[in-house]
């Protein structure tokens, strides 16, 4: 089964996700005024171990499953889009709590309502191809 | 079982959050969520009409597939490995929060307050906090997962940018905003 392992890859997310609270709206807001270190811990770690794994994969020259040399590709250059998107983002996300991943985990969790930030999303990506041409990047 | 049911420590959850982006590498892919809201939106067919939706959605269908996997995780986690200690924050947030009408967690993830028997209004500020989400995460290039994981891991300069922004806005709106949002 070729999508079995992507299946497998989400649960361990959505379970990590849900049980280090990270995708709870009250986590969040704490993070924001800074009166715990649970968040920052978590992102500082995933990033760390994410560096080093990917100093690993480029020194040694890694390939992937199918065989292929590993190739990550760097972000483009670019100042509004960053700041600007950032921005906007960031105020969704103190506002309903949920970042994208999470609005699929908690969906799973029973917490229904959160479809309705979720149509937002969908909405909102929607409006961003409407306008793309106009706006600076 | 109750190492699994009480809240995972950060160093544990960080580590494997890493472990999930360096998988989805191996197989060849990226770790990126928020790709999926643009997905989604092509699956509507409305890429006839609007040229960024005219793309190869179906080349990232596995993405779709590790969204629905992280939906099940979600079920799994709440389900099966649910503790009334959950969700322990800090207890002068809990005062802050009581300030604005918000109710405390008591082991729950979300707050009555916005996700139960939301009213009209409350639903307004689900959907607009979704819109400046998806909007947000399309015009950065990426969202939490994009940026502030897989960018800064790469050491990347715009996911710096990215992240900064993602927290100059969620500084705003939760120290300014939220107490004009729920006291109104």
């Amino acid at each position: 089964m070729n999508l079995l392992k992507y299946v497998l890859v989400g649960i361990l997310f959505g379970m990590v996700l849900t049980k280090t609270e990270a995708v709870s709206w009250y986590r969040i807001y704490e993070m924001f005024h800074f009166q715990s270190f649970h968040m920052y811990g978590i992102i500082g770690t995933a990033i760390a171990t994410g560096l080093i794994g990917i100093q690993i994969i480029k020194r040694k020259k890694l390939k992937d499953l199918h065989g292929q040399p590993i190739e990550i590709l760097d972000k483009e250059q670019g100042n509004v889009r960053y700041w600007v998107g950032g921005i906007l983002f960031g105020l969704g996300w103190a506002l309903v709590g949920a970042c994208p991943g999470p609005l699929f985990i908690l969906i799973g969790a029973g917490f229904y309502n959160v479809l309705w930030v979720l149509g937002g999303a969908v909405f909102g990506t929607f409006l961003y191809g409407v306008v793309k041409e106009k706006l600076p990047h | 079982m109750e190492f699994l049911s009480q809240t995972w420590h950060w160093s544990i959850s960080g580590f494997l959050i890493g472990v999930v982006m360096l998988l989805l590498i191996y197989f060849g892919k990226t770790f990126g969520m928020s790709s999926n809201l643009r997905s989604l939106c092509s699956m509507t067919g409305v890429g006839k009409r609007v040229a960024f939706f005219d793309w190869d959605w179906k080349a990232q269908r596995w993405n779709l597939v590790v969204a629905f996997g992280a939906f099940i995780g979600g079920f799994i986690a709440v389900t099966y490995l649910h503790d009334n200690s959950n969700v322990s924050i800090n207890p002068k947030t809990i005062q802050q929060m009581e300030a604005m009408g918000i109710d405390a967690p008591n082991g729950k993830l979300l707050p009555d307050a916005l996700f139960q028997d939301p009213s009209p209004y409350m639903i307004f500020i689900l959907i607009l906090g979704g819109i400046l989400i998806g909007f947000g995460s399309r015009y950065a290039g990426g969202c939490t997962s994009g940026h502030a994981i897989s960018g800064l891991s790469n050491l990347q300069m715009p996911s710096l940018k990215a992240v900064m922004g993602f927290f100059i806005g969620g500084l705003v709106m939760a120290h300014f905003l939220l107490p004009l949002i729920f006291t109104a």
